[in-house]
């Protein structure tokens, strides 16, 4: 955003500079959350190192938590932001997509039997499958809005409201649970590394679609179509072709993140499995900065935002809130934050601002 | 040939919202016939339409609400919310204040119009996105109602209970049952509530200023403007109308179950907005009909009836579905209008961007 704006010299333009930078408004949410926890009890930031039941190093914390259960949150923003950027709407299904996708890793590890004791299939063949299929279901949906120009958030919530009973129905209802230890790895810890799998698996992902944005012109051609369709088309893209695609990633951002959802249990509840989480990836990417309806995007910002969002759950759970009632005070901070964070808003405190400095910065606006 | 000649040429002159609606309402009656042919005679008994009527007033309400917003362009999705929060706020005023139903009303209606305000305002006036308002707004509304009370009870205020017992018989609809007592069929007051309901808010969009302007802000925002219309005005006013709307909704779902419990109408906001598009109301806004609306409601509890009297009572197939029907309704909606749009009356159009390319 900032190169909109003619850059500033000195230290109010510094300032100002730095407002106007998309990835401000996570930073600025996260150091505010930082500083509150710091003067309400120090001790949030603890990190403790201690052993695991098996005997091997573990850390554990707030901080760890954070890094920990914001992982899948993570993932599944990279995937939200571009389906945002892409077709100004966002994918309401993920909750419901990670429930099936999960219940299909459960399906091919387990067989027929519910409680096996060997696996029945090797793990990567099930991570694999279920990859595949949260990809038809992607598939599915960027069929709907690329082909069928539905709105994204009404073709989305076909899957959202089927999803779950197609969990149920792909393990007849029936709860399987995974005996096997290497299976937890993914969600726990690997034996001697201290920092809990999910962050790696998070990284991994992080690093991937860094690499497909400097190196590819995916990032370009996301940006071009949700910025205008119609011209990106005279360019010579295909916009069908790119809202589908993303849709596609989105779905592949799914298989990671319900893995990890079913390797933590080694079990699936079919109606609790990523509950809400949908409006958590779009929080996220709305904390980012990013626009909802579509255009540039950040990807950086979104991932932080993800953080920052299982950063506030962790700190209401800490100030002991109901886990039922942690939505009333989400919703309240999420508020503030959008309040701020609108353009309308934003221009009147700038003019308020300009005119308790007497109008000196005035000038400088391009 | 003339006949589907005349035919096209009627559908071709129809406006989208008439011809989305008839889309809905001639599906509605052939499942209707359709159960009635199939299923027996259980559909033929009068008392098997008004229950559903029964069991959806509240549906009903929420979905003329979310129409209304639909129509003008935007999206309320807490509702459902809103719904639950009123149910918990009267139960614990019908019981642990020893309120009366009147103060209820008030409750349930003052929390709707709270809602609506505020969201309207943030959304009109400080131009946010709709969508991620009313996410909050869902959030918070969810919230409140097991901060206001974690458990869910039943209420046994003596006014209330009267109240939710009552029954409107209606006439010459009864049936005899196998004892051979002549049984009255009736319906709840709130479908009488949800019946007046559309009945004015039809009124209101065909034939008065505001409703027209819903319309038009919906069907461009730029061209309202242009034309002298408050837009931020409109969209706060059909915001505020819902938020109204799911208040009220609230109280009739609450006269439906008599308890109040956080996880009351679960799943509203989505029903609610899946029955307005069967209905045929457009999410890009300015197509929609309140009628629809109703016939969007109906189906959809049809449909859940019907796959549960086939057998298929299993709790996912009621999902499943809901959201083959949702999916069959959208790529018709999204079918016909490419179709019409392909029409003669703008073939220039698309001849003129062709030409370009």
């Amino acid at each position: 955003m900032s190169e909109r704006y003619i850059k500033e010299k000195g230290a109010a333009g510094f300032f100002k500079n730095l407002f106007r930078h998309q990835i401000f408004i996570p930073i600025a949410a996260l150091l505010l959350l930082a500083i509150f926890n710091l003067i309400v009890d120090p001790s949030f930031f603890k990190i403790t190192l201690g052993y695991s039941s098996d005997g091997f190093p573990v850390l554990s914390g707030n901080l760890m938590t954070i890094i920990d259960y914001g992982s899948e949150l993570a993932i599944l923003a990279i995937g939200m932001t571009l389906v945002t950027a892409a077709s100004g709407g966002q994918d309401i299904s993920v909750g419901a997509a990670i429930a099936i996708s999960g219940s299909v890793v459960l399906r091919v590890l387990c067989g027929t039997d519910s409680r096996p004791e060997v696996l029945q299939a090797p793990i990567i063949v099930a991570f694999l499958v279920s990859c595949v299929v949260a990809m038809l279901f992607g598939a599915f949906n960027g069929t709907l809005v690329a082909y069928f120009k539905i709105q994204p958030m009404v073709a989305t919530l076909i899957l959202f409201t089927a999803g779950r009973s197609i969990a149920a129905w792909i393990n007849n209802n029936e709860l399987p649970i995974v005996s096997d230890k290497t299976f937890t790895y993914f969600g726990g810890f690997i034996p001697g590394v201290p920092i809990p799998t999910p962050f790696f698996i998070a990284l991994i992902c992080m690093a991937v679609i860094a690499l497909a944005l400097k190196f590819t012109n995916l990032g370009l051609y996301v940006q071009s179509v949700g910025i205008n369709e119609k011209s990106s088309r005279l360019n010579g893209l295909n916009p069908q072709m790119i809202k589908f695609i993303t849709y596609v990633i989105l779905g592949l951002c799914v298989a990671v993140a319900a893995f990890i959802k079913v390797s933590r249990l080694s079990s699936i509840n079919y109606s609790v499995i990523a509950k809400d989480i949908e409006m958590d990836a779009i929080l996220a990417v709305a904390l980012g900065g990013n626009a909802l309806s579509g255009g540039k995007f950040n990807m950086t910002a979104s991932i932080l935002g993800a953080y920052v969002i299982q950063f506030l759950t962790t700190t209401l759970y800490k100030m002991e809130v109901q886990s039922a009632a942690l939505s009333a005070y989400k919703a309240i901070v999420v508020i503030v934050l959008v309040v701020l964070s609108a353009p309308v808003v934003r221009e009147k405190l700038s003019s308020l601002w300009k005119k308790i400095t007497g109008g000196k910065t005035a000038k400088t606006q391009a | 040939m003339s006949f589907s000649n005349k035919l096209r040429n009627r559908i071709g002159n129809m406006t989208d919202t008439n011809l989305l609606t008839s889309i809905t309402i001639v599906v509605f009656f052939v499942m209707y016939l359709g159960a009635i042919l199939f299923l027996g005679e259980g559909f033929l008994k009068p008392q098997t339409f008004f229950n559903i009527l029964n069991a959806n007033a509240a549906l009903i309400i929420l979905s003329c609400g979310m129409s209304l917003v639909m129509i003008t362009g935007g999206i309320d999705i807490s509702v459902g919310g809103v719904t639950a929060l009123v149910c918990m706020c009267c139960a614990v005023f019908l019981d642990h204040y020893n309120g009366n139903v009147i103060g209820a009303i008030l409750i349930s209606i003052g929390i709707g119009l709270a809602f609506g305000l505020i969201q309207g305002y943030l959304i009109s006036y400080l131009e946010i996105q709709p969508f991620i308002v009313t996410l909050a707004g869902m959030f918070f509304a969810r919230g409140m109602t097991t901060i206001v009370n974690t458990n869910p009870f039943n209420v046994v205020n003596e006014q209330f209970v009267a109240l939710k017992e009552t029954r409107i018989i209606v006439p010459f609809m009864g049936y005899v049952n196998k004892a051979g007592n002549y049984v009255n069929a009736y319906i709840e007051i709130g479908v009488v509530v949800a019946l007046l309901i559309v009945a004015v808010l039809f009124f209101v969009l065909k034939w008065t200023k505001t409703g027209r302007n819903f319309y038009a802000v919906g069907g461009n925002r730029q061209s309202a403007l242009m034309l002298g219309v408050n837009v931020k005005r409109t969209t706060f006013i059909s915001y505020l109308l819902c938020g109204l709307l799911a208040g009220i909704g609230g109280f009739v779902y609450f006269m439906h179950v008599g308890s109040g419990s956080a996880s009351h109408a679960s799943g509203a906001e989505m029903n609610a907005i899946a029955s307005s598009i069967i209905g045929g109301t457009m999410l890009t806004g300015g197509v929609g009909n309140i009628i629809g609306t109703l016939f969007g409601v109906m189906s959809l509890a049809l449909i859940q009836n019907i796959v549960s009297s086939v057998g298929l009572d299993q709790a996912w197939w009621t999902g499943i579905t809901i959201a083959a029907m949702l999916c069959l309704f959208l790529v018709i909606q999204s079918i016909v209008m490419s179709r019409k749009s392909k029409s003669p009356a703008s073939a220039e159009d698309t001849a003129a961007v062709s030409k370009k390319e």
